[in-house]
């Protein structure tokens, strides 16, 4: 036992030291420039201004909200019917899913503006049938859009597993036991699958909430998001203190959405569904 | 296994097109034979031969791999060590807020975490009056740190399927326990430490935003590339080196998938004996 604690110490320390210097100090500096000024003097101007950021802040919080629905309403029957396909089609349709998420997102958000474009993919298509050019770049629609493909993977992976782990013998039990289709939906599957919601729910939530390259590609800086107005502060303004302020209340802000969640979803696993 | 009726494998299909259809796309015009990223205009492979031709784009895909195979070596190990030692740990407390701190870069946007490290190496840059001090050695820890939790989420499970008393029973037959632990514990848990591994290594080559955040103007990575060409109007080549990505990726993910049905297989088997 003494040797085994000896051992676990040794094999500890790099991690421990290492979680220590590049997470914990990290968050401690965003908390340090957040309370301080240009100098390293002690001010609460920056938390203060945070209130001019109040609307970016909750325009941000809603099309992340809106992104992630319209997501979860995508991905779940996407999921539900994949359960239920061929094995052999199943193991390649995830791979498929996954294949995206390892391309340069930066690229794939870009080649949409090809598709939107004024003289993009659609509209010379629709010009084909005489139809006036849409307007679909630069749009809150378009930046949802970014949002939804970007991180539409992330919600279909966790439910996937969720549902094809499922126990099929409940759902035949239920209709069994005179069941319809919809009750069982909504009694059996649905309650079933709510940990994988919840994973896939935070997996979309946090990026879409945060992002700053879709809303300038895409809402071609007509939208302005949390994440630019961070980004800003860091890449062009150079205003470290104002924007660690905001990353702090962004930070906060997420923590207290995802406690929400899980206070609802209550799932006690650890790290919730891994791809 | 019921069965799927045509309308949800329509479903199915439509939601594929969607998520490829900007792939379609960039590999569509990566192919045009001018400059437009609109309108196609004859067959050509000019962008292909600029691109490789193009000497800040070939520095990037260098940087990039040599930091994806630096990074992700360095997390492995790391996290796998961590793993161990979480796994032993008897203190329900130290070990929860251990787990807490791990899940902290996964939980967190990854905008926080970049500027977070970037803070904290312009305060030491700072404190020890070094200039620039962004570089290969931030971005390097930057990507080992966000690898980490992702390792040792993937060695975990592992290890609480490893039995332990047969770690303890090589030791009492006389085993040192580093040895033993090489002989008994690693080989039942490589699976886990090589998913964890192509995970880190797939993370780092796309990673942007923490990046972004944390790399210098020496060392530029592959998306950093990309995203100061994207700043710009892009032409086709960038569309060809998506194209190039992505048929890389899709024969990496092909060589995994053949790699994991060949060890089932194996596994099958080994089963199939035992029962014998």
């Amino acid at each position: 036992m003494k040797k085994s604690s000896f051992m676990q110490k040794i094999l500890n320390a790099p991690y421990m030291l290492w979680s220590v210097l590049f997470i914990v100090a990290p968050l401690i500096m965003v908390i340090y420039y957040a309370f301080t000024d240009a100098t390293g003097a002690f001010t609460l101007d920056n938390i203060s201004q945070i209130g001019d950021y109040t609307s970016t802040f909750i325009l941000s919080i809603s099309y992340g909200a809106v992104a992630t629905v319209i997501c979860l309403i995508i991905a779940y029957p996407f999921a539900y019917f994949l359960a239920q396909t061929k094995a052999s089609f199943q193991r390649v349709a995830t791979m498929l899913v996954m294949l995206p998420m390892w391309m340069s997102f930066l690229i794939r958000t870009y080649s949409w503006i090809t598709i939107l474009g004024e003289s993009g993919v659609i509209n010379s298509f629709l010009g084909i049938f005489g139809i006036e050019p849409l307007k679909m770049l630069n749009t809150a629609g378009a930046v949802i859009l970014g949002m939804v493909y970007n991180f539409l993977p992330y919600m279909i992976l966790p439910l996937y597993t969720v549902l094809s782990k499922m126990d099929n013998s409940l759902v035949e039990a239920a209709q069994d036991l005179g069941c319809n289709k919809f009750y069982c939906l909504r009694k059996i599957i649905f309650p079933l699958s709510v940990p994988g919601i919840a994973s896939g729910v935070t997996m979309v939530f946090v990026p879409s909430v945060s992002t700053f390259y879709i809303t300038q590609k895409l809402g071609g800086g007509q939208i302005t998001l949390i994440g630019d107005v961070i980004e800003g502060q860091f890449q062009t303004a150079y205003n470290y203190n104002l924007g660690a302020a905001l990353s702090l209340v962004l930070m906060v802000m997420i923590l207290i959405c995802l406690g929400v969640l899980n206070y609802f979803t209550d799932s006690d696993d650890d790290g919730g569904v891994l791809i | 296994m019921t069965k799927t009726s045509p309308l949800s494998k329509f479903y199915l299909a439509l939601v594929f097109v969607f998520l490829y259809a900007p792939m379609i796309v960039t590999m569509v015009f990566s192919f045009n034979g001018t400059e437009s990223t609109y309108i196609f205009d004859g067959f050509s492979l000019q962008w292909y031969e600029k691109l490789f031709r193009d000497k800040a784009t070939m520095d990037a895909l260098k940087n990039t791999i040599i930091l994806a195979v630096v990074s992700a070596t360095i997390a492995t190990v790391l996290g796998t060590m961590a793993a161990v030692g979480i796994n032993l740990m008897r203190n329900k407390y130290v070990k929860s807020s251990v787990m807490t701190v791990t899940n902290i870069p996964m939980m967190n946007p990854e905008i926080v975490t970049g500027i977070s490290m970037m803070l904290l190496f312009v305060f030491a840059g700072v404190m020890f009056n070094k200039k620039d001090v962004l570089g290969f050695w931030t971005i390097l820890i930057a990507h080992v740190t966000f690898q980490l939790p992702y390792v040792i989420l993937s060695v975990l499970p592992k290890l609480r399927q490893t039995d332990n008393r047969i770690f303890e029973a090589a030791q009492d037959l006389g085993c040192h326990p580093v040895k033993a632990f090489f002989k008994v514990v690693f080989p039942a848990i490589l699976p886990g430490i090589i998913a964890g591994a192509i995970m880190a290594f797939t993370l780092s080559l796309d990673d942007f935003i923490i990046s972004y955040f944390t790399n210098g103007p020496d060392f530029q990575t592959l998306p950093i590339h990309i995203f100061s060409m994207t700043k710009k109007r892009v032409k086709p080549d960038m569309y060809a080196l998506s194209t190039l990505i992505f048929a890389a990726m899709f024969v990496l993910l092909i060589l995994m998938n053949m790699a994991q049905s060949r060890s089932d297989k194996k596994q099958r088997r080994k089963q199939k004996e035992g029962n014998e």
